[in-house]
């Protein structure tokens, strides 16, 4: 690991004028960043030590009914936090299913959504990147890329985001509150991500020693908690990234879909709202025929970035199957194994 | 540069002089406190051979710098037995055969301990494999430690409706 100088502000301010130098990088849990930092990818000059900042860690109810996250909450604790388990079942299902106890317990909410891509081409030094070396080219356009993106890529990076948290927050209209140098203001997580288009090494609209304070979930989200699933294929039943990841949440009425929230994970460079497949479903029934039709909206721009192709189907069942499972209702509790489609019981849908 | 920091691991407070912030729990575990317990196997955060408590809680030693802990409550392997008497889990995973080889053990351990004080698995066997997988093992002896956590967490809340009762 390359050395670097560490520097331990006191405050938000001291934390921003630290960060604001060319070469510093924030740290939080460094889940993420260590592991980069360990191969080479992120070299950081000067690492500004967020985790003892005072009065991030709280998990509050705003008078508008909103609900604030710090954005040092840790995922573990957020996603055990019954009331907001309660209220965001989808959400607290999400962290649940990434990574592993030991990380959920150290990693961030600011953090998860920052954290990197884990495309293979981004974490090897020796492979072109245009994300890691802009200019450089991208290795995985001819190489293994059946895990890659099939929504919004570009020629120069196929690379998806890797975050499950990510996936329902955008589905809720969850917001950002970030301070920067110019002092703090608010934006819309979908807004947060960038697609890649000629600028791949540009992943986010943070400018320079903006720090990530808090995460909002607006007074609305919480009216979709009894209809509200995420489900998640991965290529192993725990502690794997999603191929495909969708988070569905419905409100009903009268036996008809009065509001949908679709968003979906592991297929683009940033967690996929699916307005669209939304609208389609505002005033219908809540069947699988009218999902099916909605996930073909939701799919109907994407097309293969290598031998993925697979994905595009994949998603669109998976799609149908989260919408089908919210509409069955929110379970009591979360599943053994969150978000997962399969079981270990032979012909049981553990997840239903 | 030098830096500071002071630790509590396995209940005694330790003065720490760091001479590189790069240094993480686990190689100043290791290294510089010679508990050589906690075990260093992808040191990238994927294997949970390294995993300790850190406040009760389990993380990757790995992955976790020892300059941004201070004044952290550590415990490791060398700190769950009380003298020659092993703890529970630690007599659990012998008698139910948790392990072959003995690598990724102490990193199972703590988990499972990390597991328990956080109290969401109960004796759902299910909920014990989920709970328990980031800790690798090559050996492949997962039958072994999930019961062996069965065991051990069925005691406690047998031990516990007796307290009720």
């Amino acid at each position: 690991m390359k050395s670097f100088d560490y520097v331990k502000p006191a405050s938000i301010a001291e934390a921003i004028a630290a960060a604001v130098a060319p070469g510093a990088a924030y740290l939080a849990a460094g889940t993420n960043l260590l592991d980069l930092m360990k191969g080479g990818v992120s070299r950081p000059d000067r690492l500004v030590d967020v985790t003892h900042l005072p009065g991030l860690d709280a998990v509050e109810r705003l008078s508008d009914g909103a609900l604030r996250i710090g954005a040092l909450v840790r995922n573990a604790d957020l996603a055990h936090d019954a009331a907001f388990a309660r209220d965001y079942p989808a959400v607290a299902e999400a962290l649940l299913s990434g990574a592993s106890a030991q990380l959920r317990n150290a990693a961030t909410v600011g953090g998860n959504l920052l954290q990197r891509t884990r495309c293979a081409y981004f974490y090897d030094v020796a492979s072109a990147c245009n994300k890691r070396v802009a200019g450089s080219g991208c290795d995985a356009r001819g190489g293994d890329n059946d895990m890659h993106a099939v929504l919004g890529w570009s020629e120069g990076c196929i690379a998806t985001h890797p975050s499950d948290f990510c996936v329902p927050l955008v589905a809720l209209d969850a917001t950002v509150e970030v301070e920067g140098k110019n002092g703090r203001r608010e934006l819309r997580l979908e807004d947060l991500h960038r697609l890649p288009g000629t600028t791949p090494e540009q992943e986010t609209v943070l400018e320079p020693g903006d720090l990530i304070v808090a995460l909002r979930l607006p007074a609305a989200a919480r009216g979709f908690a009894s209809h509200a699933r995420y489900l998640k294929v991965r290529e192993r039943t725990s502690y794997a990234f999603a191929v495909v990841s969708a988070a569905a949440h419905l409100t009903l009425a009268n036996g008809r879909i009065a509001q949908a929230r679709i968003a979906l994970g592991g297929v683009a460079a940033k967690p996929w709202r699916a307005r669209e497949a939304e609208a389609a479903l505002a005033g219908q029934e809540a069947t699988t025929q009218n999902f099916r039709r909605a996930a073909d909206v939701a799919l109907a721009a994407a097309r293969p970035s290598g031998d993925n192709a697979f994905k595009i189907e994949l998603a669109r069942r998976i799609v149908v199957r989260a919408l089908n499972l919210a509409a069955a209702g929110t379970p009591e509790r979360i599943a053994a194994l969150p978000a997962s489609p399969f079981s270990i019981h032979p012909g049981a849908l553990h997840d239903a | 540069m030098n830096h500071s920091i002071s630790l509590t691991v396995n209940g005694v407070r330790r003065e720490i002089a760091l001479h590189d912030p790069r240094v993480t729990l686990l190689d100043l575990l290791r290294e510089q406190l010679d508990l050589t317990g906690t075990k260093k196997g992808c040191d990238r955060g994927q294997c949970g051979a390294c995993t300790i408590l850190v406040d009760g809680r389990r993380i990757n030693s790995c992955l976790a710098l020892a300059v941004s802990h201070d004044g952290a409550d550590i415990t490791t392997i060398e700190g769950v037995a009380r003298g020659d008497e092993l703890h529970p889990l630690q007599a659990a995973f012998i008698a139910h055969d948790g392990f072959q080889c003995g690598f990724c053990t102490p990193g199972q351990i703590m988990s499972a301990l990390g597991l328990i004080n956080e109290g969401q698995a109960g004796c759902d066997a299910e909920r014990i494999r989920e709970g328990m997988s980031g800790n690798l093992c090559r050996c492949g002896a997962y039958d072994g430690i999930t019961e062996a956590v069965l065991e051990v967490q069925q005691t406690l809340a047998a031990d516990k409706e007796r307290r009720v009762a």
